[in-house]
């Protein structure tokens, strides 16, 4: 959570003035009222860092968070909008600038962008309303308690005289600063802006053409980079032969850039520089290399037989471990066992990795689409040896990214091939570097274990993770980043465990523990994180118990929830909307199906995939029923427009996508073998959003987590074949005719 | 490198490149149309698409060498001064989230929609089906299509 400190006037003003340079490159730089020389800006209302009321009524929206697709560009100014009393017409929407001595937002991850937004968000359109409403209140002589705010605009209750925001801005700017935290909020009941569906403010520029990514960055004289990176993790550079690629016209120069130590991880390797990308691209062609390789045991072969083989061994941590759960096992009559395996999965984002740097004398100017703008910052300002002020950072609109872009291996790069040349240059990846360099979704194994007691009651359950873990080979581990810290065996396994734990349903013996398998394959957060696999096998088992004792899959659900646990009612609610919108029970053609998860969290989820499976075993996903328990749904189309998203994301990883080592190298180069859900392969998604005045929680990633189980289940009930890894195997699938 | 005449957007342009260069490099490093958008480089993801004598075409597919005289119109000339009726469709049904390939999904739209007016679901899955979406915004590019077909402005 971002703290919701109010901001120091003199540290603005002096963060400001470190980057006056910025002003003159059309850097959009917010000031204080009073403190720039322009007699325009003294005319203008800036009661905080992210708001500025022009006389002419305009209202500019300095928007700290990446705008990556989620829409952050629209839900932050609604939040300001609502306790403003905004008139949204005039509201338009800018990047705040990478100051984060100012900003200390300028990032988004683990579905935060609204949660962490939303106090703060609402507090910065409430102070400027409360100013407002004073200084028509003082322009009027009147008593404020009889001026409200609307539309734009402050009543005289008694009078019906009203004074437009804009005209009141140059004396609201005079007045004394009110604090943040000094004024008062909106019950959630009155809410007219936030809870409804405002067209995003995007949106018209990605169909018409003008939305500019970080790829479309465009300056005078600008170069045009690729690398041709070390293919091999853990292997390295030898030797190149330039003397072809010299040849092509345009080329300005060819040289070899190194790995980046650290948690950067970029591989290294040779960087070709040329006047347009077509012809650094042809250039590079031309490059021939020596390269080292790396170990074997990073082939996906020799990976997956010490993963196999580490969910029988010791854990190195024990995340959770209530009751007995392992001597009730291990003296269980009833059990049942099974092994889930989910590969390494690409981004692969539409937009590939790209970032565009100039080096001056002094100072660096970055653009970069990126979900993660002051520690872009600090690391090129670490690695040119220059204060962080004096890195500007532009963070562009970015081409997609689910987590991705929490990376920034590719900024890095890009100074180290810009920091040779005057001239800017954008350092773009192609599609093949993009699928071969990514820092991937970690393979992973869950080995689960249960007891059935009396009744076919579940006793006891435990559950083995074996991952790579993220903190690894993450640039951003969020802990310490010494090598140190990788000894801790809690920091390893923070990030690979979430979402296998079974509350909220009633096991009174729940053991989750958790073992590592080391691996030079660079990983990272992959939308949903752990989440994208944990239930996979917790939810796909828990459809193998009910199946082994005769029971209906949603009811033996609702009967587990724990009476006493915070999230059974909102689960048992989102199980019951989706079974009965789903028409949970009807019966269904031969070789159709229909499976069933949840997922009980901050926001609480339930899924129901209807499939068909072909008698050749080619699943097709017919339709997806999601609820979603989200608190309140700040713009109920954004959350409905995430959770496609996200389940059509995700599927890509159910049905087709799978990253293979071999020869320690990627062996997929493009979308011909890296194959991502397309259009004739998406099912018709129905979501449900519950109705609710609890405040906001994070969908972002939800809609990822609980396709795998559910399609999963509705092969079983299709087929009768339980699916235990992904990809789906569709050999395992076809129809045996007897 | 030779010299080219291109008619885009309906206005002619000059430029000097190797004849072997495809049609997006020229758009985007040329001529400074950055709508059209690299994706794969391979013709397998749809994000390059344009116009060439009304017809979706992959630019990255397409050599300068290859064009001669067909007219290109790329996402910044498709509503000729205002909105095509589909861009209009693609904003009333919200699509874009991330954005980067929906001018590709759009000029491939409209593409489909003159050959089939009124395209069936599995005719939309069959038109679009070169194009990739990574965000997942397929199910709102259907109801798109479907109402700019509906409303009947193509």
């Amino acid at each position: 959570m971002s703290p919701c400190a109010p901001i120091d006037r003199r540290q603005f003003i002096k963060a400001s003035a470190e980057l006056a340079g910025a002003l003159i490159l059309g850097f959009y730089l917010p000031g204080s009222a009073g403190q720039v020389s322009s007699p325009i800006l003294n005319q203008e209302f800036r009661p905080n860092a992210w708001l500025v009321i022009a006389p002419d009524d305009r209202i500019t929206v300095l928007c700290e968070k990446p705008e990556l697709g989620q829409g952050s560009r629209t839900y932050i100014p609604m939040m300001i909008a609502e306790e403003l009393e905004a008139d949204w017409s005039k509201i338009r929407v800018e990047q705040a600038p990478t100051l984060p001595s100012i900003y200390k937002g300028l990032r988004t991850g683990g579905s935060g962008g609204v949660v962490n937004s939303f106090d703060q968000m609402r507090r910065a359109g409430a102070q400027a309303r409360e100013m407002l409403v004073t200084a028509a209140a003082q322009e009027w002589s009147a008593n404020r308690s009889d001026c409200r705010a609307e539309n734009g605009s402050v009543v005289h209750v008694g009078t019906q005289r009203r004074l437009r925001y804009g005209e009141l801005a140059s004396k609201a700017a005079k007045l004394p600063l009110l604090g943040l935290n000094n004024v008062a909020l909106k019950p959630f009941r009155d809410f007219h802006v936030v809870g409804t569906s405002v067209p995003r403010t995007d949106v018209p520029s990605k169909v018409d053409g003008t939305a500019k990514f970080g790829f479309d960055v465009r300056l005078p004289g600008m170069l045009y980079a690729v690398i041709a990176r070390c293919p091999h993790f853990g292997g390295s550079l030898q030797a190149f032969d330039a003397s072809a690629a010299k040849q092509i016209p345009g080329v300005k120069a060819i040289f070899a850039v190194p790995p980046l130590p650290r948690k950067l991880n970029t591989a290294g390797g040779v960087a070709v520089v040329a006047d347009s990308n077509w012809r650094a691209m042809a250039a590079r062609k031309q490059l021939k290399f020596i390269w080292k390789k790396g170990s074997r045991e990073a082939d996906s072969r020799t990976l997956r037989q010490s993963l196999e083989r580490a969910t029988r061994g010791e854990a190195t941590y024990v995340a959770v471990d209530r009751g007995n759960a392992l001597e009730v096992l291990s003296t269980a009559t009833r059990k049942l066992e099974a092994s889930y395996e989910s590969p390494f999965q690409a981004h692969a984002t539409m937009e590939p990795m790209n970032t565009t740097v100039q080096v001056r004398e002094k100072q660096i100017e970055v653009w970069s689409p990126t979900q993660f703008a002051d520690e872009v910052q600090q690391e090129i300002a670490q690695l040119a040896g220059l204060p962080s002020e004096q890195v500007i950072v532009h963070m562009t609109l970015s081409g997609g990214s689910f987590g991705r872009r929490y990376q920034w291996d590719y900024a890095a790069e890009a100074w180290q091939v810009a920091k040779n040349f005057k001239a800017p240059v954008q350092l773009l990846w192609t599609r093949e570097d993009d699928m071969q360099h990514d820092f991937y979704r970690p393979y992973n194994f869950q080995y689960l274990s249960a007891a059935l007691g009396s009744e076919d009651k579940p006793l006891a359950w435990s559950t083995r993770v074996v991952t790579t873990p993220i903190a690894e080979t993450n640039v951003y581990s969020g802990y310490d980043e010494s090598p140190e810290a990788l000894k801790n065996p809690a920091t390893v396994a923070a990030l690979e465990w979430y979402g296998a734990d079974v509350v909220p349903y009633d096991i009174a013996n729940f053991r989750l523990d958790y073992a590592p398998v080391m691996s030079p394959v660079p990983r990272s957060w992959w939308r949903s994180v752990a989440s994208s696999y944990t239930p996979f096998a917790k939810e796909s088992f828990l459809d193998e118990l009910a199946h082994l004792i005769g029971r209906d899959p949603l009811q033996f659900r609702l009967d587990l929830l724990a009476n006493d646990s915070p999230n059974s009612a909102r689960v048992r609610n989102v199980l019951q909307i989706a079974g009965k919108a789903a028409g949970w029970g009807q019966s269904l053609p031969s070789r159709q199906g229909r499976g069933i998860a949840c997922f009980a969290g901050d926001t609480c989820n339930a899924q129901i995939a209807d499939v068909s499976v072909d008698d050749d075993g080619t699943v097709h996903v017919i339709r997806v029923t999601s609820v979603v328990d989200c608190g309140l749904a700040v713009s109920p189309d954004g959350v409905r427009a995430m959770t496609e998203g996200a389940i059509n994301f995700a599927l890509t990883a159910v049905l087709t996508g799978e990253i293979t080592i071999k020869d320690s190298a990627v062996e997929q180069s493009n979308f011909h073998d890296y194959q991502v859900l397309r259009i004739h392969e998406s099912p018709e998604v129905d979501v449900h959003i519950v109705p609710s005045l609890e405040p906001p929680s994070g969908v972002g990633e939800l809609g990822a987590m609980l396709v795998a189980p559910a399609v999963a289940n509705a092969i079983f009930a299709a087929t009768g074949v339980r699916i235990r890894r992904l990809p789906v195997d569709s050999a395992l699938l076809q129809k045996v005719h007897s | 490198m030779s010299q080219f005449t291109l008619v885009i957007n309906g206005k002619s342009r000059d430029v000097d490149v190797e004849p072997e260069t495809p049609l997006l490099w020229v758009l985007r490093d040329s001529l400074g149309l950055t709508g059209t958008k690299y994706g794969c480089g391979l013709g397998l993801c749809g994000a390059c698409t344009v116009h060439l004598d009304g017809k979706a075409v992959r630019s990255c597919q397409t050599p300068m060498k290859s064009i001669g005289s067909k007219k290109i119109v790329t996402i910044e000339g498709l509503g000729e001064g205002g909105l095509h009726p589909v861009q209009r469709a693609w904003i009333a049904e919200q699509v874009p989230q991330c954005g980067y390939c929906q001018s590709g999904q759009i000029m491939q739209a409209v593409s489909l929609l003159r050959s089939k007016p009124h395209p069936s679901v599995d005719e939309i899955n069959a038109g679009m089906a070169g194009n990739i979406c990574r965000c997942g915004t397929y199910q709102r590019i259907r109801r798109a299509i479907q109402r700019a077909a509906r409303e009947r402005t193509v």
